[in-house]
């Protein structure tokens, strides 16, 4: 087990040195200066520029001397906003970009699991096609349209929910609605399938010859083990949470860090871009390795294989 | 117990004929489609499907204005007969333009799902026909690419493509692809360069299951070549699952698509995409509404038609896939 997570430590490091170096490459071949603006500047104000951000340095020397900052978590300055380091930028946008991801997946969680464990124990009737259109139309609305739909119905025209911001309690529910819609519908459809499979394995005839009831079945053997996908699905679900927060965030004006990316990316700032991909990556790679690790002390099947 | 002959006659010869023979062998394409056929809902999507087809390839050429012209004096418009679906602020018709981002999206599920099936299909099939240590090493890439948002790959490389294609396209040579726009492409390029991950698994791990039977045996006995039984006999065999992730990726790249114009990297204005259509109208969300409805409408019917239709194939493709 120790070598497992080990092994799993060591993809999680080679996949982010992978992602960093893939950044800083892609980054650099975007073609003309990066400070072409409306206006020409003078040649030696950009050389000045360039010498300040180590752009001067052969390509080689600017590689090595990035990935050594990255390794001490300094991402280096914005080129936008004048003097603002993207540490800061991160660590002031992040928290109510997770607070909100937080309360999704918090969502996601308590109605996608009952969804699923409902329209598998009800299998066909009308409970199971209910839920099932449901979870069809979460897969197939984007979040975007959810948002705005949303948005519009709610805030604009019933007038209960305020229109934009992230003051109150109630300005967050309209954009943790729209970014679990879709993991949602998906983990009700795992849930419900797993759940299906395993009422049909040995070890629930067993319970049932024992003579529990029902509901000990259900709840005590059953649900236990079909919870295991859903472990599964959390790296993905924080994701796709991750990925959805770029436009939810625009759409109710949060000022959480997706929206400031995808404003990095219309102000063509390149070090904030980077910076807060290589974060990014570095997220969700970290609560992967974690959900990896959470997933050998649940299944132990795992541990049996190797 | 006694039985009088009587109760005992030959049978026609006709019936005896008819009850050995009941129905016509089918092959395999045939015998999918006599199952798709009874999918109800799946049917209703093929129609729908098809019926988005007909809009987007013939819908724009019936109506008289183009998607870039600027009718003066019909700004904001509210749907009415001359403009059904209303005119946005700068008196475009709406209608129009959604009609020609439908050709946009189609355009890019297709793409995106033969990109990804070429790339993926020989990925996952040499990593699984090869086995061994290129097997690990091509996964391993995979796991890599994998453990990552595929959204965030996505986005940089557009944002990367874009300024390269649109210097590449100043030579002569590109013209042909500066007309559809250096931001459609790069998409093209960014959704081809990603989306072949789930793919190459699936024909990897068919090929691994596959590659154990007699018949490979008997084929390399007979002197195949690897790519021979590679393209001949193993391929083939895994058609189901290959055309239903296929089928499966057109609305996942019309969705990435659509999320990327939202956040203004796809398209390159004034060229409609229903993405970019939502994006443009939520500013005027309060007074325009339906300028935002028949977009996003847009891009749920065409995801629902695409999602349903390719479960709908998956069970008639693969019955013992059904869950």
């Amino acid at each position: 087990m120790g070598i497992y997570i080990l092994k799993r430590f060591g993809y999680s490091i080679v996949t982010l040195f992978i992602i960093i170096t893939l950044t800083f490459f892609l980054m650099r071949s975007i073609p003309g200066s990066i400070y072409t603006k409306d206006k020409p500047l003078p040649p030696k104000i950009v050389e000045n520029i360039k010498a300040k951000y180590g752009l001067d340095l052969p390509l080689s020397q600017q590689y090595f001397k990035m990935l050594g900052n990255v390794i001490r978590l300094d991402f280096g300055m914005s080129m936008q906003s004048e003097g603002r380091k993207v540490n800061d930028i991160i660590a002031e946008q992040f928290p109510n970009s997770a607070k909100l991801g937080i309360f999704a997946i918090f969502l996601c969680l308590i109605i996608g699991i009952p969804l699923g464990i409902i329209s598998a124990l009800k299998n066909g009737k009308w409970q199971d096609n209910g839920a099932m259109i449901l979870a069809t139309l979460g897969v197939t609305i984007p979040s975007f349209v959810v948002a705005t739909l949303g948005q519009y119905i709610f805030s604009v025209k019933l007038k209960i929910l305020p229109v934009m911001g992230f003051k109150t309690f109630a300005s967050a529910i309209m954009p943790a609605i729209a970014l679990s819609f879709f993991p949602l519908a998906f983990i009700a459809r795992l849930v419900r399938s797993s759940m299906l499979e395993t009422l049909e394995q040995d070890f629930i005839r067993t319970a049932r010859a024992k003579g529990l009831s029902e509901q000990m079945v259900i709840f005590k053997h059953a649900l236990k083990n079909s919870l295991i996908p859903v472990v599964t699905y959390l790296g993905p679900l924080i994701a796709a949470i991750l990925t959805g927060s770029f436009v939810v965030e625009r759409i109710f004006n949060i000022p959480g860090l997706g929206r400031y990316y995808v404003t990095s990316i219309s102000n063509r700032d390149y070090t904030v871009m980077m910076g807060i991909t290589i974060f990014y990556a570095g997220f969700v790679i970290l609560m992967n390795f974690l959900v990896d690790i959470v997933y050998v002390f649940i299944d132990p099947r795992i541990k049996l294989r190797k | 117990m006694q039985f009088s002959s009587e109760l005992f006659r030959p049978l026609n010869r006709q019936v005896v004929i008819e009850a050995v023979n009941t129905r016509p062998s089918l092959t395999y394409w045939q015998d999918v489609w006599r199952r798709l056929r009874k999918n109800k809902v799946a049917m209703i999507s093929l129609i729908g499907i098809i019926v988005i087809f007909l809009l987007a390839i013939l819908g724009p050429m019936f109506i008289p204005y183009s998607y870039s012209d600027q009718i003066r004096g019909s700004e904001d418009l509210k749907p009415n007969l001359q403009h059904l679906l209303g005119t946005d602020h700068l008196g475009r018709d709406m209608l129009v333009r959604v009609l020609y981002g439908a050709r946009i999206s189609l355009s890019i599920g297709i793409v995106a799902a033969l990109v990804n099936l070429v790339i993926g299909v020989l990925y996952g099939g040499i990593s699984g026909y090869v086995g061994g240590r290129v097997d690990t090493i091509m996964m391993r890439v995979i796991d890599i690419i994998y453990g990552v948002p595929s959204m965030l790959y996505i986005i940089l490389l557009t944002v990367v493509l874009k300024p390269t294609l649109n210097s590449l396209f100043e030579l002569p040579f590109f013209g042909f692809f500066k007309a559809a726009g250096a931001g459609l492409v790069s998409i093209y390029i960014a959704l081809g360069l990603t989306y072949w991950i789930t793919t190459a698994r699936i024909v990897r791990g068919q090929i691994l299951s596959l590659k154990e039977q007699e018949y490979v045996t008997a084929a390399r006995t007979l002197g195949a070549g690897g790519s021979r039984i590679l393209l001949k006999h193993l391929l083939p065999n895994c058609i189901g699952p290959i055309v239903v992730t296929t089928m499966l990726m057109i609305p996942d790249a019309i969705f990435t698509e659509s999320f990327l114009s939202f956040i203004g990297l796809g398209v390159d204005a004034p060229v409609p995409s229903w993405g970019s259509l939502a994006s443009e109208a939520l500013g005027g969300i309060r007074s325009y509404f339906y300028l935002l409805l028949s977009p996003s409408l847009a891009i749920c019917m065409t995801m629902l038609v695409f999602n349903m239709f390719g479960d709908g194939l998956r069970d008639a493709l693969d019955p013992r896939m059904r869950k």
